[in-house]
């Protein structure tokens, strides 16, 4: 758990967040807090309450009670977990870059560069690949210099390698800029590496620490029940993995989980990379 | 000039498709199309309401439409199935609208212009309120144009960028409303969507820019409204259905030369 000293600090910070969705409680006494410069990714089975939570923080979604601190003047650059493009909306990714706030040209051939994407500024946004558009959103979100990058399973839909270069240019951001990264994921084969803090999820915070702290943590095993090796390994992929209801597994002290959510989240996950 | 009928006619329209176009463009891509329908249907209601009380008869439209186009972003907000609810609401506002109507001494006979429009039959007065109208459309569009944008792109992407899509959403709808006010003495309130949603239909397989695409609607609605004038000068057709006859062929031509995918 961060300290207070570190608390006081923080570009952003929740402080027992309850978020409700149709009477469900789908996040309850949720507290965390982000620093300046570090990656902190949150992990946690699909309906977790991974990507409320980060709406929560951007201010998109109501809370039922707790309250969200920001540093006055905090800059935010946000990648949506997709962006959906209707055909009927043409858009160049140099348009799409002025939104809402406009660029210049040299900012945009530089920023898209950075991201390496370069040249495609004329290019269709519905015409980009996944991976491509993701670089591109990127882009537009670091084109504000922001304090904090927040990113919703930004890589969702890329192929392993393909999600393995994002993050490391994820990395050379936080590198090179100072920007804190807030990321959320339910991949964790190859985020936790890059991490410098991730936050286990289901509903509440289960667990919290260093990436091997929490691969060890008995409630982030009972949550996903991978192999200890599994949760580091930066390429490797366990595509044809099961956790049945049979696989053994601790549940932690506090970390209430059904099987049934396990099993969905086995299912979209394989889904995802069909 | 303003004395020539068919001059006042033509200046009428192409001060519609001036608003209509960068309008019509965000109904596209919002695919609010019914939406246009129930909110244009809304306006035959309007006039009866504004006989009914002696109203100015482009107030009332515009206040019964402007009323049709909030309930429907409301129930539209509250998960309502949006298209039953459209079709609903769009179909209704019609028949009420047409009954309502019928109570009111000597608009019977007039009952083709309310549905068709009366372009032909533009006044001076007419003129002067349609470009007033147009003018505070495009500057409404215009001032607001990043954020409705970026909010139409996608709204969390405007949250996080701290714009607030309802009050984007609020601008379109109050748009909307004047243009069914604006259009109905043109095209008349079945066919206000039309000039809407097809010259910026045709817009979309020639644009590449959402800039380009807005303006080519203006051009598309523009030339549509000259073309079917004289068209209806010609043959006596009925105007205000001409135009949007040649705005359709104009649509159809350009999705057969489609250089970029488009719907």
């Amino acid at each position: 758990m961060s300290n207070l000293q570190g608390r006081r600090m923080s570009l952003i910070a929740a402080q027992n967040l309850t978020v409700r969705l149709g009477g469900a409680d789908i996040l309850t006494g949720v507290s965390l807090a982000i620093d300046p410069a570090e990656i902190v990714t949150i992990v946690g089975p699909n309906g977790s309450g991974k990507s409320t939570l980060l709406r929560a923080l951007l201010g998109i979604q109501p809370l039922a009670s707790g309250s969200i601190t920001r540093r006055a003047g905090l800059r935010i650059g946000y990648v949506p977990q997709r962006l959906h493009i209707d055909r009927p909306l043409p858009m160049t990714a140099r348009r799409f870059l002025s939104l809402p706030q406009r660029c210049t040209d040299a900012q945009a051939a530089q920023v898209l560069a950075r991201c390496g994407v370069q040249g495609v500024e004329h290019r269709q946004l519905a015409d980009l690949s996944g991976g491509q558009l993701q670089r591109v959103l990127l882009a537009r979100a670091l084109l504000n210099e922001p304090d904090i990058l927040i990113l919703d399973e930004p890589t969702q839909g890329l192929d392993q390698p393909g999600e393995a270069a994002f993050y490391h240019l994820i990395e050379e951001v936080r590198r090179d800029t100072g920007a804190a990264v807030l990321l959320v994921s339910h991949d964790l084969h190859v985020v936790m590496a890059a991490s410098d803090r991730v936050i286990c999820l289901n509903g509440h915070v289960c667990c919290e620490g260093a990436p091997d702290v929490v691969r060890d943590a008995p409630e982030y095993r009972a949550l996903f029940g991978f192999g200890t090796q599994g949760a580091l390994a930066l390429y490797r992929h366990d595509h044809d993995h099961s956790h049945g209801p049979d696989t053994p597994h601790e549940h932690g002290p506090n970390c209430g989980h059904d099987h049934a959510k396990i099993h969905a989240h086995t299912a979209a996950k394989q889904h995802d990379h069909a | 000039m303003l004395d020539d009928f068919l001059f006042r006619a033509a200046l009428a329209g192409i001060g519609l498709a001036l608003a209509a176009g960068p309008l019509g463009a965000f109904v596209v891509w919002r695919r609010m199309a019914y939406f246009g329908d129930a909110t244009s249907h809304a306006a035959i209601l309007g006039v009866a309401f504004a006989l009914a009380l002696s109203l100015p008869i482009g107030l009332g439209t515009m206040l019964v439409a402007l009323s049709m186009a909030l309930t429907v972003s409301a129930l539209a907000a509250r998960g309502w199935a949006v298209d039953t609810t459209l079709g609903v609401l769009a179909h209704s506002a019609l028949a009420f609208g047409l009954v309502a109507i019928s109570f009111v001494p000597g608009v019977r006979a007039d009952l083709s212009g309310l549905l068709f429009g009366d372009i032909l039959a533009v006044s001076k007065s007419d003129l002067a309120f349609v470009w007033s109208g147009a003018i505070v459309i495009v500057a409404l569009l215009l001032w607001r144009w990043q954020a409705l944008l970026t909010a139409t792109l996608s709204e969390d992407l405007a949250h996080a960028s701290g714009l607030n899509p309802n009050r984007e959403r609020l601008v379109l709808t109050v748009a909307l409303a004047l243009v069914v006010a604006v259009a109905l003495k043109i095209v008349g309130a079945l066919l206000i969507s039309a000039m809407l949603i097809i010259p910026a239909a045709a817009a979309r397989s020639l644009s590449r820019s959402p800039e380009s695409m807005a303006l080519l609607a203006v051009v598309i609605g523009a030339v549509s409204v000259l073309a079917g004038l004289q068209l209806s000068l010609h043959f006596d057709t009925p105007a205000g259905p001409s135009i949007i006859a040649i705005a359709a062929l104009i649509f159809t031509l350009s999705v057969l030369v489609a250089p970029f995918k488009s719907l």
